[in-house]
């Protein structure tokens, strides 16, 4: 049985726990204003808020409820958009109305449950904020400029927000009805998590597997990992770091010491799926899916990280580069579950950049995508791990390229060299993300960008690319 | 006026069609489509599927009681297939069941066995064979042939421009329920509720009056429920006269991209001639259009396409050429612009193509050849109220043209790995039915006794506004607040026999049949208080629910004259009728006046293009519009927005993908992109032109609907503009989208 906060009331069911909270809310509870447009995290208008304790405090996220089975939200707190209305507008809404945010409205709900997350979530609102929180909403009519003029009006309407107690702040300014003051004691009544009951079906943040197998999952029993807190942190020992598998992409987002050791963090993960996904989108589940194209995986690649399996208590730790053996093939048993993903903390002297290139720049998955860590030493290079997505059957690692590029300076005529190299590595295929020449081309251009980007003093464009003209 | 439905949709009350209460017993259905291109059907077995239990029925062609067949324009569509399949998603069967669960897993079941035969996927391919929906079109004026000769330059080439997913976030769906004596109600997400009541009357052999479409809104169209919504309703339909039980079918995306059509890619060849001083002498063009299995709307879009082959530009020698070629994929369809952009984006090709080897500005050769006041189109109408000199030059000044062009040529010149484009994109966009009998509407009021006003149109509202626009018409004529209006649905038993909401002009058409069916009321009602003040009717005026005599309040209150007038039975219910006057086409000699008027405008957009990894921001996009007189900015606003980035995701990232065996690989929202937030120009500004407008418009105020798609090809063109200024070997490549991928090829090419 699973059991939840649905807007301002507890509710229970005995449907299948991976059944969808998408359905439960419009088919169960008969809650018609969270819409289905597309089913697989694409479009957003099935968005719809997730609240749960995190350190004592009410944490609310925005997410697509067509990905989301309901055992992922036992002991928590769902509000679709009848949980937010008021009896007059809310801010949110009214601003909606007012710049005429909404043409055929069908989106429309999303982006209002949405941007009030973006009302709960951010201590210190921007502009950058509310547009990041409907980064997952697609609209078809408005071409978003009306939207961008409410959004930028909700910014500063909350201007004045205060950071202790956001929720009571948003109860008095009528953002949120005021029932919200009361979930927090509410969830506590509600019985703990059993993780890994008897179902043997586990469950990640279901980004990729409700998109592929919706159908079958529906009528499965499913062991949510993501309830399972002992495998969502982010720790530091010494020099290395471990993320829990159940990680989700905006745990790592929010991390203020990962945004400390990679600077460029939020730039990277902005490229990485929308916020609604990466709210759920575990970092194990991004490796396990196995896709040759996973954001996070060229991520951690590069890194050259170790992840750890586990079955019937039983531990191995084997290199991420080691699980994929070929396409959709993993060094990975049926039974066993990735736990932990470990790397070694960058110094100084290391250079991390990651690169992607889609049709789309935002939520999309990519053409091509590559990662580069760089250690140095007087300006020589010690070690250099390359990933890059999308131009194999498995997410790869260029070894061949990143051993030549050992003990060599920065400069044109050796990374151009080691493109050279690069090429003979991977076996792109022409497909619906580009052709073959242009996975070629693009993953050279991307290998310079990284050099670009961590080195403008070393590098330029026109000596890379030489122009005929 | 905000969009009257804005509250309902912010608060999530607005009822789309799968919203609708779901009646006791309803079952659902799935449709079972041909998974090949093309062959012939040797064997179906569905025996597995109907043993799943909660499987009812499983629906073919034999079912069909009437005529198997839902061609509007030509009947070359069957419901079901029979023994042939022409498109991978072409229905084949409907299956009902308890659950759309359990309809969908009986699909799975269901065995198929095809004897495939040649797939035909390319409309040039199409031609060549003679697999042609009807026979080409030929629109021609003066004699270009003869005028090669003297032109001093002539340019030939090919351009391509690809389809477009319509992508309404609201799938197609229906629900029918059955109703006594055989009737039957269908709630259909259609832009055409007549369409679908007629087609389904042939099918279900029953007169049209036995079946009651009906519709409340729309999340989105675009032109893709126009003729497309169609056959999901008939199958509900066909399902309930079958089963007598509610039965609803709405799709999945999937299987919505799957089936649906899309708008129609084109190939092209053109030829173009100048004069010595860069004047157009010739153009002559000849289109591909690729119209799927079937007709659907191909005719009429391959016509539109004719009729916009010249865009903005006056030319005294045209010939232009369309074949509407049959190929093996589902029939494409209308969208937004409905064939205009295709055939306004070849002539921009064309002249872009010119102005590359003539070393000119592209921007001189367009303003040297814009419209003037009394030139003729090719299709024989002559221009009236031309705004284009006049918007060109209000472009140049409000927006500081030259100096945004010595900026982005200083920008050039100081960045290596960055490149700025600039372009320009006039728009010139007739408004009307290019089917003159189609400019017809009706409309329904009811004032009730108590004062308050009842509406039906045959206007569908898909978030454009429409129903706003009714009810500001309503309140405007009666004067009164327009919360005491109502827009009804739109209902076929209530407005019949309704030309579809597409062609910009359903405000036009239902507003002036609106303000008849108002004008005559007005009427009553003021002879009315005319014989109770015992004053002539024209003394008699209306403002603000107060009834006014010679200029002066006599107290008596709107409410009160209504309640009068009923008391005295007078009818309070008008039926308004609205034709289109003037137009005329006679598609023998190709000539005529098929407009009621044009609508003009201009679009500067800026790009930057990341020369590394060939990808591009959209700086902005400044305009200038011909609204006439708007009657309401705020949706006419959405309108340019809303459509100016649709025309922009046509193309830069949307690209429908086919592979040669006719399956969609960009077939989910994950293979194919429309614009997100990020993707829109940074800066948008759209300023209205100053102009009085037209009486043909409704309020003078212009359609708006279509035209602001067609700015979105300047994207097209400020792209290659920044590619061309970082690589001097660039070679155009005259084909839309210009996707990233195009973008890093065309630089490193």
């Amino acid at each position: 049985m699973i059991e939840f906060i649905l807007n301002d009331k507890k509710v229970t069911t005995d449907l299948p726990s991976g059944s969808l909270l998408l359905d439960f809310i419009r088919y169960e509870e008969d809650l018609k204003g969270t819409k289905i447009g597309c089913r697989e995290g694409d479009c957003g208008a099935c968005t719809v808020l997730i609240g749960e304790v995190v350190n004592g405090k009410m944490k609310y996220s925005n997410v697509t409820s067509c990905l989301t089975p309901i055992a992922n939200v036992q002991g928590k707190h769902v509000v679709s958009i009848e949980g937010l209305n008021l009896k007059n507008l809310t801010p949110v809404q009214q601003y909606m109305v007012d710049e005429a945010g909404t043409q055929c409205g069908f989106c429309t709900t999303g982006f209002v449950v949405s941007l009030t997350s973006f009302c709960l979530t951010n201590e210190t609102p921007t502009y950058e904020d509310a547009i990041a929180s409907i980064n997952g909403n697609i609209c078809r009519c408005t071409g978003y400029k009306s939207i961008e003029r409410a959004a930028l009006h909700i910014t500063e309407s909350l201007k004045n927000k205060s950071t202790d107690d956001i929720i009571s702040w948003l109860v008095e300014h009528h953002f949120i009805p005021d029932y919200f003051t009361e979930i927090q004691s509410q969830l506590s009544d509600i019985q703990p998590v059993k993780i890994r009951e008897n179902a043997k079906i586990l469950v990640g943040g279901g980004t990729d597997l409700y998109v592929q197998q919706h159908e079958k999952m529906v009528e499965l029993e499913i062991t949510a990992l993501v309830q399972d807190e002992k495998i969502r942190f982010i720790k530091f020992e010494d020099d290395i770091c471990t993320l829990g598998a159940a990680t989700t992409v905006s745990d790592m987002w929010d991390s203020p010491e990962l945004n400390q050791i990679f600077p460029k963090l939020k730039e990277h993960l902005k490229l990485v799926s929308s916020q609604p996904i990466r709210n759920i989108s575990t970092i194990a589940g991004n490796f396990v899916n196995a896709s040759p194209i996973g954001d996070m995986t060229a991520f951690f690649l590069a890194l050259n990280s170790s992840i750890t399996l586990e079955e019937n208590g039983k531990q191995r730790t084997i290199l991420l580069k080691d699980l994929y053996l070929g396409y959709k093939d993993l060094d990975k048993t049926e039974n066993e579950v990735i736990t932990q993903l470990s790397f070694e903390i960058p110094t100084k002297n290391t250079f991390f950049n990651l690169e992607k290139v889609s049709k789309r720049t935002h939520l999309d998955i990519a053409s091509v995508n590559s990662a580069l860590k760089i250690e140095l030493k007087d300006d020589l290079i010690q070690k250099a791990f390359i990933s890059a997505g999308g131009v194999g059957p498995i997410p790869m690692v260029l070894s061949k390229t990143g051993v030549f590029l050992v003990g060599k300076e920065i400069n044109a005529e050796n990374i151009k060299a080691a493109n050279e190299i690069l090429q003979t590595e991977i076996s792109p295929m022409s497909d619906v993300r580009g052709t073959e020449e242009y996975k070629r081309l693009l993953l050279r251009q991307l290998f310079y960008a990284h050099f670009m980007k961590l080195f403008p003093e070393k590098v330029e464009l026109g000596e890379l690319v030489i122009r005929r003209s | 006026m905000k969009n009257i439905d804005s509250k309902g949709h912010v608060t999530g009350k607005s009822i789309y069609l799968d919203d609708i209460p779901t009646l006791s017993g309803t079952l659902f259905g799935v449709v079972f489509d041909s998974p090949k291109a093309h062959g012939h059907i040797n064997s179906v077995d569905y025996s597995k599927a109907l043993t799943l239990p909660g499987v009812v029925r499983i629906l073919t062609h034999e079912d069909v009681t009437g005529e198997n067949q839902i061609g509007g324009i030509i009947p070359d569509e069957p419901l079901f297939a029979t023994d042939e399949v022409h498109f991978q998603g072409q229905p084949i069967a409907l299956i009902v069941a308890k659950s759309e669960h359990i309809a969908s897993k009986a699909r799975k079941l269901i065995e198929i066995d095809i004897t495939e035969k040649e797939i035909i996927v390319d409309p040039r391919i199409a031609q060549a064979k003679g697999e042609l929906i009807f026979p080409p079109r030929t629109f021609k004026m003066g004699d270009s042939q003869d005028a090669w000769k003297d032109c001093k330059y002539i340019f030939e080439g090919k351009a391509d421009v690809n389809g477009q997913e319509h992508l309404y976030i609201e799938t197609q769906g229906a629900y029918a329920q059955p109703m006594e004596n055989g009737n039957i109600r269908i709630s259909s997400s259609t832009q055409g509720p007549t369409a679908v009541q007629r087609a389904a009357a042939k099918v279900l052999n029953l007169g049209m009056n036995k079946i009651e479409i009906d519709v409340v809104r729309l999340g989105g169209g675009f032109g893709g429920k126009e003729d497309q919504a169609t056959p999901w309703a008939i199958m509900a339909g066909l399902a309930v006269q079958i089963l007598q039980k509610p039965v609803k079918v709405v799709l999945s995306r999937m299987d919505d991209m799957r089936m649906t059509g899309k708008r129609h890619p084109y190939a092209a060849d053109y030829k173009i001639g100048f004069s010595e001083d860069h004047k157009i002498l010739a153009y002559e063009a000849t289109f591909f259009q690729n119209a799927g299995a079937a007709a659907d709307l191909s005719p009429a879009v391959m016509e539109r396409t004719l009729f916009h082959a010249t865009n903005s530009y006056f030319v005294p020698n045209v010939e232009v050429t369309a074949y509407s070629c049959k190929t093996n994929l589902p029939p494409n369809t209308a969208f937004r612009g409905f064939g205009g952009p295709q055939g306004m984006f070849v002539i921009e090709i064309a002249l872009r193509h010119a102005a590359k080897e003539m070393k000119v500005s592209t921007f001189s050769l367009q303003k040297k050849n814009l419209l003037k006041d009394g030139d003729e189109f090719p299709y024989g109408q002559i221009a009236g109220g031309v705004e284009l000199e006049k918007i060109w030059s209000a472009v140049e000044t409000k927006f500081s043209l030259e100096e945004q062009e010595a900026r982005v040529a200083k920008f050039n010149k100081e960045h290596s790995d960055k490149k700025k484009g600039l372009s320009l994109m006039p728009i010139t966009f007739g408004i009307s039915f290019t089917k003159t009998p189609m400019n017809q509407a009706r409309a329904l009021v009811h004032i009730y006794s108590d004062g308050s006003v009842g509406i039906s149109t045959g206007a569908v509202e898909m978030g454009q506004g429409v129903n706003t626009k009714m009810l500001q018409i309503a309140a405007q004529m009666f004067s009164i607040d327009p919360q005491k209006v109502k827009l009804e649905s739109t209902n076929t038993t209530r407005v019949s026999n309704t030309s579809p909401t597409a062609a910009s002009a359903t405000a036009d058409l239902n507003g002036k049949a609106l303000q008849n069916a108002c004008q005559a009321l007005v009427m009553r009602l003021k002879k009315s208080a005319a014989n109770h003040f015992k004053c002539g009717a024209g003394q008699v005026e209306f403002k603000d629910e107060a009834i006014y005599i010679l200029g002066k309040d006599s107290h008596m209150t709107w409410n009160q004259l209504v309640d009068m007038a009923f008391l005295e039975r007078v009818c309070l219910t008008e039926n308004g009728h609205y034709a289109t006057p003037i137009i005329n086409f006679d598609k023998d000699k190709e000539k005529g006046h098929p407009f009621a008027y044009h609508v003009y405008g201009l679009a500067l957009t800026e790009v930057t293009v990341d020369c590394i990894r060939g990808t591009y921001e959209f700086d902005s996009v400044k305009l200038v519009h011909d609204f006439g007189q708007s009657m309401n900015m705020s949706v006419d606003l959405g309108q340019i927005e809303g459509g100016l980035v649709q025309g922009m995701g046509w193309m830069t990232m949307e690209e429908i993908s086919y592979d040669d065996n006719g399956r969609l690989r960009s077939n989910s929202l994950s293979t194919y992109k429309v614009p997100d937030i990020y993707s829109v120009p940074k800066e948008l500004i759209v300023e209205p032109h100053d102009t009085v407008g037209t009486e043909m418009a409704i309020l003078k105020s212009k359609a708006v609907g279509e035209p602001p798609l067609m700015y979105g090809i300047g994207a097209y063109f400020a792209i290659e503009n920044a590619v061309a200024a970082f690589n001097p070997n660039y070679k155009l490549i005259q084909n839309a989208p210009f996707t990233h991928e195009k973008v890093l090829t065309g630089l490193y090419s």
